[in-house]
């Protein structure tokens, strides 16, 4: 089941993954495009306001300093003086609602002819208009006055609240009174209207963008001169506030604004809400109206449509995992069961029915397919396990078969204890459970011991078979004729008569004379056996002779030697020269030779040892094909009999 | 000194235009208008009688802002009251001469620029430095660098804005020390003549008009800058001052009071928040302009100003180099013609200091 489930839920995790990847983007870019858009339109219609509200504002301001400048425009071009002086101004303040207080100040130089009152001023009380010149020349080092003055040219006052109620902003228009008196235009007075801007204040407060949008207007020097906070108002500079909230930007957006530029900027407003802000300039005031917009109120209907359909989505989402899980699990599902009972099956329980087959898709084809390979694995395994039991009873038959070759050879040593005029010592080690090498010895008399070693042709079973035969055929006639060559002939005839699978065998049989040391033996096509005399090792030199069973008439010849005491006659097979290192090296009769005169010192068991480890080290765990066997014989002379 | 509360001259014509417009309120205003001061002065003597304090009455130069943040925190946390005195501190400003006040008896204290008593003193009014509040000149030169001007001699011929009265003679030192001849213009208490370009150098104190400056939106690199002092003008301006004749009546009580203000000072500069909470109430009180930064910085620029720059200096203490500097400067431009004698100028020789 885990693997239905793993299937399942990789699956429906891609396709869920995909899916919210390819909506979060859609829905982002919606998002974020939207954004984009409503900013633009946002910023088309703030600037649609400032700039109407500007205009309404600028034909008013314009049309009093039109008024102050056409006074003014009269007075250089006319002689008014004192009475007409006050007259005209009276009349101008008449004709002109918008402008509260209307007056002139002079220059107090007698070159320029001031008047009386050298201040003459009128201002509105409900409809009567008061006269109330100003006598104490304070005008002369006043803003309203000076800044025209210096600069020649009309000005408008940084607004200030009237002391008497403190919550009207009034503010001075001033135009430059020229007096030219045919070298220089020097400036003798100025015109000035001083104007409420309570319907300004009004203006700029019912400007009103979303719920919480507002607007504010900023003097020339940065003053508020509205805001929706009063605490604002012409207490703090757009540069004292960013200096006191450690505002730099907003220092930097004020700078622009007092220099007359306008733009949309966002902005952290004083409550620290994000907004957007768009500024532009009153050009005859140089004042500034921004109008302010809160971003979550401004992008609120964008983002609740933005989380509606992201809403839908993430529903769309769900169901649609739901679905492809269902799906999944829907295809997947026959692939557990069928998975389950393959299971059982590989855990050997073949008679595991497997599912049902439904239908003829892949699942289906699979399905059948292993149903057919579930009958072949059974029949296989039945046969398997037939052969196998039949291997095993072969197996503890050879097993047994071993034992008896094993003990058919002579394995006691020292085989002689009482014999101390010479030592035998043998070995076998078959390549295979049973082998086709053997040795032999026994006295046939007190005197003479009859010594062999034999390699029948083959291995196995068969050689065995043949190598008891004709084991047992040496020892009968050896112990009956005496002499090896006799013994041979002897053997050979009865092994041929009846020889129709054709095996042979090489035999070398030896017969020593214990009292002086002399060996007489005869060779059927065996190795020459090495003669290791006085520390050195030779082959002996021997005629060959033809190996034992395929030709009945063959006649062996009998040689001789004598060995002084001490000299050591060792017999083996091929097994030995032949055994094989695993890069096939063979390892040769040279390679003999010299561990054997290496060991020449050695008692006869430990000599064979030797050989045998030489021979092992040699084949370094290669498989041999050959057995392995080897019989030493050594004579210490009668005087070893007598001490 | 000045603040200018910026506009406040034209303000005031304003609002003696719209009294007219308010008389339907005239009775009800008049009877308030006799009713609180008597029912406050009826507090006050109560006050007074129990706690066994000295009524007396401080003016400061001007209308209420940080510049006299240590008057206003001695009374606030019963410095003045620790030190056996009940002050009433009054509301200087446009039409409100500490001088005048002190004069006419309607005040015992005054604050008053070294200059103003230097001055008065010569005229034949005797005035005594009970405490020496701002040890050096604090007054600026504040030009524009677009406007070309990078040093002194820059200013040779350009229109330079003066206060009126003794408040122009450190700048006039100024002029002198460097050979400059330049276009006087009578320069209010506002710094708009300047910001619109109409002069090209304008008076500002540095702990008022210049931050003013830069509350319009010019920085600080714009700006190039004459700090007096550092031009060797060295001119003692804000001191308490009492009347001879009031001094002698009671020396113990002004000295007293000196002492009391001079805590009041070490308060507000340990405690700049709370003192800037009490100069905003003031100044909403009083009615004029009320920016948290601008007092911030004013009172920041007071301790710079007062507190000693070196410990052989003594807060409070009228230096002697400084005290003839200013009468030398002032004897040259012919506004006195003796420089008192400083012991008794401070009110030493009469104390036994």
């Amino acid at each position: 089941m885990r693997a239905t489930k793993s299937i399942a839920r990789t699956f429906t995790l891609i396709v869920s993954v995909c899916t919210v990847l390819i909506f979060s983007v859609a829905i982002g870019s919606f998002y974020h495009r939207s954004r984009v858009a409503l900013e633009q339109e946002v910023a088309n219609n703030a600037a649609h306001l400032v700039l109407a509200s500007i205009n309404r504002v600028e034909t008013t301001l314009h049309a009093i300093g039109k008024v102050a400048e056409d006074t003014s425009r009269s007075l250089e071009i006319a002689g008014y003086h004192d009475q007409s002086l006050t007259t005209l101004l009276k009349e101008t303040l008449l004709d002109n609602r918008d402008i509260h207080g209307f007056g002139a100040a002079f220059d107090l130089n007698p070159a320029f002819n001031p008047p009386h009152p050298v201040v003459p001023y009128y201002f509105r009380q409900g409809e009567r208009l008061v006269f109330a010149p100003e006598g104490n020349f304070q005008h002369l080092s006043q803003d309203w006055y000076q800044i025209p003055k210096e600069l020649g040219q009309m000005a408008w006052s940084e607004p200030s609240f009237d002391k008497a109620s403190g919550t009207i902003l009034m503010t001075s228009c001033s135009v430059p009174i020229f007096s030219d008196n045919g070298r220089e235009k020097q400036v003798r007075g100025v015109v000035v209207a001083d104007v409420s801007l309570e319907w300004l204040t009004e203006l700029v407060a019912s400007i009103r963008v979303l719920d919480t949008g507002y607007s504010f207007l900023l003097s020339r020097n940065g003053t508020f001169l509205t805001h929706p906070d009063r605490d604002l108002i012409m207490n703090e500079t757009i540069f004292s506030l960013a200096e006191s909230r450690h505002k730099p930007d907003l220092r930097e957006i004020g700078r622009k604004m007092v220099l007359g530029e306008s733009g949309f900027v966002a902005y952290t407003n004083i409550h620290d809400v994000s907004t957007l802000m768009y500024y532009a300039p009153v050009p005859s005031t140089g004042w500034t109206l921004a109008v302010v917009f809160p971003e979550a109120e401004l992008y609120a209907d964008v983002r609740n449509l933005t989380l509606v359909v992201a809403g839908i989505a993430l529903a769309g989402i769900l169901l649609l995992t739901a679905a492809v899980y269902w799906v999944a699990r829907r295809v997947t599902a026959p692939l557990g069961a069928l998975a389950e009972a393959t299971e059982a099956i590989a855990s050997g329980h073949f008679d595991t029915e497997l599912p049902a087959v439904k239908s003829s898709d892949e699942v289906g084809k699979l399905t059948l397919a292993f149903t057919a390979m579930t009958g072949a694995l059974k029949k296989y395994i039945r046969n398997l396990t037939e052969t196998t039991a039949a291997k095993e009873r072969i197996q503890s038959e050879l097993k047994m078969a071993t034992d008896i070759q094993a003990s058919l050879l002579p394995q006691l040593f020292p085989a002689f204890p009482d014999r101390p005029e010479f030592d035998i010592h043998a070995a076998m080690d078959p390549a295979k459970e049973v082998g086709g090498d053997f040795y032999d010895f026994f006295f046939i008399d007190p005197t003479n011991l009859c010594f062999l070693m034999a390699d029948v042709a083959d291995k196995g079973v068969p050689a065995a078979l043949y190598m008891m035969v004709a084991k047992i055929l040496l020892k009968t006639e050896g112990q009956r004729l005496g002499e090896p060559e006799q013994i041979l002939s002897r053997v050979n005839e009865i092994l041929a008569a009846d020889n129709d699978s054709c095996m042979f065998t090489t035999v070398f049989c030896a017969i020593l004379n214990t009292e002086n040391g002399e060996v007489r033996f005869a060779n059927a096509g065996h190795n020459a056996p090495v003669l290791i005399s006085g520390g050195q090792a030779n082959f002996l030199s021997i005629r060959a002779g033809f190996v034992l069973g395929p030709i009945a008439e063959t006649v062996y010849t009998a040689e001789r030697i004598t060995l002084e005491p001490g000299d050591v006659l060792f017999l083996y097979t091929d097994g030995i020269t032949e055994a094989k290192s695993r890069s096939e090296e063979l390892y040769g009769e040279e390679r003999l030779l010299q561990t054997l005169q290496a060991a020449s010192r050695q008692e006869l068991a430990e000599m064979i040892r030797t050989v045998r480890a030489e021979v092992f080290r040699h084949a370094d765990g290669a498989p041999q094909s050959d057995d392995v066997t080897m019989l030493a014989i050594k004579y210490r002379g009668m005087a070893a009999r007598n001490p | 000194m000045p603040l200018v509360p910026s506009n406040f001259i034209i303000a005031n014509r304003h609002m003696r235009r719209r009294e007219h417009a308010i008389t339907g309120n005239r009775r009800l205003a008049m009877w308030i208008g006799l009713a609180v001061p008597l029912v406050l002065f009826w507090l006050c003597l109560a006050h007074a009688r129990a706690e066994g304090l000295a009524k007396v009455r401080l003016m400061p130069l001007w209308s209420p802002q940080a510049q006299f943040a240590g008057y206003y925190m001695a009374r606030e946390k019963g410095i003045y009251a620790r030190y056996g005195l009940d002050v009433d501190i009054l509301e200087g400003g446009p039409g409100r001469s500490p001088l005048q006040s002190l004069i006419s008896g309607e005040v015992d204290f005054a604050v008053l620029w070294l200059a103003t008593a230097l001055q008065q003193n010569d005229d034949g009014l005797k005035l005594v430095n009970l405490a020496q509040i701002i040890q050096r000149s604090s007054l600026m030169l504040v030009a524009k660098k677009a406007s070309g001007i990078a040093g002194p001699a820059d200013l040779q011929g350009r229109k330079v804005g003066l206060w009126a009265g003794e408040l122009s003679l450190p700048v006039l030192a100024f002029l002198e020390r460097y050979h400059l001849h330049v276009q006087r213009i009578s320069q209010a208490y506002t710094v708009n003549l300047f910001l619109r370009g109409g002069i090209d150098a304008a008076s500002a104190m540095w702990y008022n008009e210049y931050h003013t400056i830069l509350n319009a939106g010019i920085n600080p690199d714009e700006l190039q800058v004459f700090s007096l002092h550092e031009h060797g003008i060295s001119f003692p301006e804000d001191g308490l001052y009492a009347l001879e004749q009031g001094y002698r009546k009671d020396p113990a009580r002004a000295r007293a009071f000196a002492q009391a203000s001079l805590e009041g000072w070490r308060y507000a500069f340990a405690h700049p928040e709370e003192t800037l909470e009490v100069v905003l109430r003031r100044m909403r009180e009083a009615k004029v302009p009320a920016s948290r930064s601008h007092q911030q910085w004013m009172l920041a620029r007071m301790r710079d100003l007062i507190m000693p720059a070196d410990a052989t200096e003594t807060l409070g203490r009228l230096q002697l180099a400084g005290f003839q500097a200013a009468g030398t400067i002032l004897h040259n431009h012919g506004v006195i013609k003796d420089i008192p004698d400083y012991a008794t100028f401070t009110g030493d020789a009469d104390a036994g200091h």
